[in-house]
């Protein structure tokens, strides 16, 4: 497969002195589905802000064989702005780019409608449910039409129910658009159910404990939750995450 | 509480007031100098009622300008501090200064300087003193509290300065700015007045200037017509602006919402 990205010794000290990152080396593939796991603080969110280009590297480089990508991102937050309608804040990324107000009209009602939100275009944020906030949240970073979207623990708010079905409609979503996820999460369960791959990261100083390639049948449902094959893959990170814990302690 | 009986209780509590106010004068037999009842205040407000309205009309427009130049010097500047920090750390101190100066200390001054030919002038100014820092530094904090995971959205898609400046900054300073308008708009009305005490002059035809002849005559009666004028005046514009937050803010922002069940 094709490599979309690649960090080569990628470490973070920040100035007051927190090395959140000691030598990271990872390549992410082409449309592949890849999860970053480890316990809470360990630098994930440092790693995907550098791959995003929001912080710098102390050391360490970030490839892009191809030109760097459209990339979108989604926080844990639904960070929307409080003051815009779902529709408008849908657009931001297009209206950002000067995009004809027609145009991006068009195409964010279309992320709308395959978030299922549908409806709900005139609706603020405050009038909308956790979980429809994060749906719009995420209509925003397809609006604009990524190739790579970078995934802060998105669904770590909500509820079981909820998360469940996000995690569905994701799956569908980075398919039909053949987009690259790199998904950060603390979850075991949700790492195993989404992906392609699950990269565990030790304790900070963070680095790659163990890189997990797993084989998920392409169009699975929640029954796939049930399978031997899914607790084997969930058994095999947790191993590698109860290994990371033990090595730093 | 209902509404009707929520808005009955105060006025109630007003006209038994003006009752007992009226009663009191008459018993103790009270001089008009001193204590003048409510009816007698009423009489001098219709017969100096074309001359009140002038007045009134004199200050109001100075509190008006001095406002409007006050939200534009606010906004402005806070716009500026937001943009460049250096610029920020040399002026703010100075915002500060003339903030905390009392303005009745520096009017001598304004009066001399702007003299009495143009008093109107330095009423404005001694007004827009007064009533621009709550702007300056509600808007200020106000342009700093964007959502830091928004700022690198924006950063991400390419925003540019300005980008970030009006489609994030500045919403999310409104809020604030709004909260400080009530306080400002309440501020160039004591403003105007305060000023029009400092100047303390015949040339200056405004509402103050009415309260200290009739101060200085003894015209109890018509101080407390003025005062009533002043009331409404400074109710008047605090309610404008309430409204005005109200429409801007019920959409979207928490402080609205309770409003709203």
């Amino acid at each position: 497969m094709m490599s979309l990205v690649s960090l080569h010794g990628v470490s973070k000290t920040f100035d007051n002195g927190t090395r959140a990152l000691a030598s990271v080396d990872l390549d992410v593939c082409e449309g592949e589905f890849l999860s970053l796991v480890g316990p809470s603080g360990c630098g994930k969110s440092t790693a995907l802000r550098i791959i995003a280009g929001l912080i710098a590297p102390t050391t360490g480089t970030v490839q892009w064989p191809d030109d760097k990508p459209e990339i979108g991102f989604v926080f844990q937050e639904p960070t929307l702005m409080p003051w815009a309608n779902a529709i408008s804040n849908a657009r931001l990324p297009l209206d950002l780019k000067h995009m004809p107000h027609d145009e991006g009209e068009a195409r964010a009602q279309t992320a709308l409608t395959r978030v299922g939100l549908a409806g709900f275009e005139k609706a603020f944020p405050r009038e909308l449910s956790g979980g429809m906030k994060m749906r719009v949240s995420i209509a925003r970073a397809i609006a604009a039409e990524p190739k790579l979207l970078l995934m802060d623990e998105p669904f770590a708010a909500l509820d079981e129910l909820t998360r469940q079905s996000l995690n569905d409609d994701l799956l569908k979503l980075a398919r039909e658009d053949g987009i690259t996820v790199i998904f950060v999460t603390h979850s075991v369960y949700e790492s195993a159910y989404l992906s392609d791959r699950v990269v565990v990261m030790t304790p900070r100083p963070s680095r790659v404990q163990a890189d997990i390639p797993l084989s998920p049948p392409a169009n699975r449902e929640a029954s796939y939750r049930l399978t031997p094959q899914f607790s084997a893959a969930a058994g095999q990170i947790s191993t590698a995450l109860a290994q990371a814990m033990r090595d730093a302690a | 509480m209902s509404g009707a009986l929520r808005n009955l209780v105060p006025v109630a509590v007003g006209v038994a007031v003006l009752v007992f106010w009226e009663w009191a004068v008459a018993y103790y037999q009270m001089p008009v100098y001193l204590l003048p009842a409510p009816s007698d205040i009423w009489k001098a407000f219709l017969s100096g009622l074309p001359e009140l309205l002038s007045a009134t009309w004199v200050t109001l427009r100075i509190v008006i300008l001095a406002f409007v130049l006050a939200l534009i010097s606010g906004v402005g500047l806070a716009i500026i501090f937001s943009q460049s920090r250096i610029v920020e750390i040399a002026l703010y101190p100075y915002a500060i200064v003339l903030q905390v100066t009392p303005i009745i200390s520096i009017a001598p001054l304004i009066v001399i300087w702007i003299g009495y030919d143009h008093i109107n002038t330095a009423l404005l100014i001694m007004a827009w003193i007064v009533a621009f820092f709550p702007i300056l530094a509600n808007t200020n904090i106000g342009l700093r509290s964007a959502d830091a995971n928004l700022i690198d959205l924006f950063r991400l898609y390419g925003a540019s300065r300005w980008q970030i400046l009006t489609r994030l900054q500045l919403p999310t300073s409104l809020p604030y700015l709004l909260g400080a308008l009530k306080v400002s708009g309440g501020l160039s009305l004591v403003g105007v007045i305060v000023a029009e005490f400092a100047a303390g002059t015949g040339n200056d035809t405004g509402i103050g200037w009415t309260l200290t002849e009739a101060s200085h005559n003894l015209f109890i009666a018509k101080m407390f017509a003025a005062l009533a004028i002043l009331s409404v005046l400074g109710v008047s514009i605090f309610f404008l602006l309430s409204a005005l937050e109200w429409a801007l803010l019920r959409r979207w922002h928490d402080s609205a919402i309770a409003r709203q069940k």
